[in-house]
């Protein structure tokens, strides 16, 4: 291997912040031209994320984004096991969601297979979902208000977000990692005191946003250091493929939730929040007031919720509950089959997306037939987001940069896959 | 269906580009030749009944071993032999890799999908990141994981593996638990 290859001045991420922006005279007589290596170990950057940024004085004039350092391979691990075993590692994708990923798996597999999940356990799905969608929204706000430097915000944030994982740990038995949901169902049913749980947070949830808005709203540094940077029109933001609370900042409607309508939300009712402005502090309101519509989301299934089955009734393709387990033959065998060889769709190849808090989460399966997928792409929205960067940070000030990543809220976990 | 009305115009406007037309769970995959895949996209983009304004993933695919062989029994009897791989060769190489498009459309709010094929070696698919910015990063995912080459992409680097890894990782001949010796350790000094 040619060493040279390694040494960083040489590499073609260099090459490519260069050659972008031949037109910009780099034979500068003052000096003020320079290249500033941010990350990947960088507080700010949420992750591993690391910008390559070419700075005239204090103003970015390029930017070269490099992903990757959180590379686990996990489509190459999903082609080598069997589709329940994928969901633990779906916890790991976007880590700060593990809920919600787990259920756009599951729907994703059953839309494959062709199970249809009983009315319970998609109204705990959508419950799920939303909770997960909250407790993303109040890391976001806190570490973005952390990043323009009001700490306080992130510990208040951080509070909330205790009790609902919390309730999470009742609920599926792990905090963070918690891979609720099983093919055709969830993995265990929803039990009264949960819902309790859930009903004292709800009430006790927007009294904490006001607080943190009492905090920032009218704040001058916070809203002068976010408003009018990172700006991103529409018709861009459609072209870059930003998806979820990003490009609602830019005023485009667009929420799976009600345009390819999934679990029970077609039966809900909620507003697609929409922010005009596309600039930092447009993203922070976005993502605010999702927060107050998901707590209405989450107080409608609670009302509404059947008692029922958890599990739909395909006994080949879905886990059996325990008990049956251990007392009868023929789930035994299942519960074996299923284990060891997997639940077999038929072949064919489909796209299933939910919307996740981060934006779209996709899963592309090609299927043969067998146990474990052909291929299965994870269309992580992180990914697409992170590509929207130099767009945003052409032309802000240095001081800048840390306020336009906190505002899209990437997760390298999902960026990296 | 919107998509099934893109499919439709799709084969009068290009008669001889659109191979085929399928249909798996409601959703509609066109396979188009593979070097007219971009005048392809901008019609359905630019197209004022279909408006197809978002690219939302571009993803590759091996089908090394493929369909209707005799390994797919073989398959579904023993999901975990991973000697498969090595089972090579009952496809023509000339068809590969495949390119799969998943377009999506604001004014309609529904999803239509495009597939292309692709061979092994010295064929390249015409770039669509001037079409979609989007497709940018999915393309170089495409190039960095298979080793598929886009014509007329503006910066094609890997974007996952480092720059001076020599393999694709998720070619079905990639072993899973990866090359020894591939990822290079940093001198102990």
């Amino acid at each position: 291997m040619n060493k040279d290859l390694i040494d960083p001045t040489k590499s073609k991420i260099y090459e490519a912040l260069i050659d972008q922006y031949t037109s910009i005279e780099s034979d500068d007589p003052l000096g003020s031209d320079m290249i500033l290596n941010f990350g990947p170990q960088h507080p700010a950057t949420h992750g591993v994320l690391r910008l390559l940024l070419r700075l005239d004085g204090e103003r970015v004039i390029g930017c070269v984004p490099e992903v990757g350092y959180l590379h686990r391979g996990y489509e190459k691990l999903a082609e080598n096991m069997t589709y329940h075993e994928y969901i633990p590692h779906t916890d790991r994708l976007d880590y700060l969601s593990p809920l919600s990923n787990n259920m756009g798996f599951a729907l994703a597999v059953e839309r494959l297979t062709g199970i249809e999940v009983p009315p319970r356990a998609q109204y705990i799905r959508t419950i799920c979902s939303e909770l997960a969608r909250i407790s993303s929204h109040l890391m976001a706000t806190g570490s973005m208000a952390m990043d323009v430097g009001a700490l306080t915000i992130l510990l208040w944030t951080f509070r909330e977000r205790e009790k609902l994982y919390d309730i999470f740990e009742v609920l599926t038995g792990a905090r963070f990692t918690t891979s609720y949901s099983r093919i055709g169902g969830v993995a265990q049913d929803m039990t009264e005191d949960v819902e309790k749980m859930i009903w004292q947070f709800l009430d006790y949830l927007p009294e904490a946003i006001q607080e943190c808005e009492r905090l920032l709203n009218r704040n001058r540094i916070f809203v002068e250091r976010c408003d009018m940077i990172g700006i991103i029109e529409p018709d861009d933001a459609i072209a870059y493929g930003l998806t979820g609370p990003n490009l609602r900042g830019s005023g485009v409607e667009r929420d799976l939730r009600r345009d390819t309508p999934y679990f029970v939300y077609p039966e809900l009712d909620f507003k697609v929040i929409t922010h005009e402005g596309g600039d930092s502090l447009a993203r922070y309101y976005v993502r605010l007031d999702e927060m107050y519509e998901s707590a209405k989301i989450v107080r409608q299934c609670l009302e509404k919720i059947p008692k029922g089955e958890i599990h739909a009734n395909k006994p080949k393709k879905v886990l059996p509950s325990k008990e049956r387990v251990y007392t009868r033959m023929e789930e035994m065998i299942h519960d074996f089959m299923i284990v060891n060889f997997g639940i077999h769709p038929p072949p064919g190849e489909m796209y299933s997306a939910v919307e996740n808090p981060k934006g779209e989460l996709g899963f592309y399966i090609q299927s043969k037939g067998g146990g474990v997928p052909w291929r299965l792409k994870i269309r992580s929205p992180s990914f697409v987001n992170i590509q929207s960067l130099p767009h945003l940070l052409s032309g802000v000030m240095v001081s800048d940069v840390v306020a336009v990543i906190g505002s899209i809220d990437p997760v390298m976990g999902e960026a990296d896959k | 269906m919107i998509a099934q009305r893109a499919a439709e115009k799709l084969k009068e406007r290009f008669p001889d580009a659109v191979l085929s037309v399928s249909e798996f769970r409601e959703q509609i995959l066109v396979q188009v030749e593979t070097s007219t895949v971009r005048d392809v996209c901008i019609f359905l983009r630019d197209d004022e009944e279909l408006q197809f304004d978002m690219a939302i993933d571009v993803l590759g695919a091996d089908r090394l071993v493929v369909e209707g062989t005799s390994e797919k029994a073989d398959y579904i009897n023993d999901p975990f032999d991973r000697q498969i791989r090595s089972k090579k060769q009952e496809i023509s190489m000339n068809e590969r890799f495949e390119v799969i498009y998943v377009l999506y459309s604001n004014k309609h709010k529904e999803y239509v999908r495009l597939k292309v094929s692709v061979a092994e070696s010295g064929q390249k698919v015409p770039s669509v990141a001037p079409v979609w910015k989007s497709a940018n990063w999915a393309e170089r995912e495409a190039y960095d994981m298979f080793g598929i080459e886009f014509e007329g992409h503006p910066d094609l680097r890997r974007v996952y593996m480092p720059e001076y890894f020599e393999h694709f990782p998720l070619r079905k001949d990639f072993p899973l638990m990866g090359i020894p010796g591939s990822l290079p350790l940093p001198d102990k000094q």
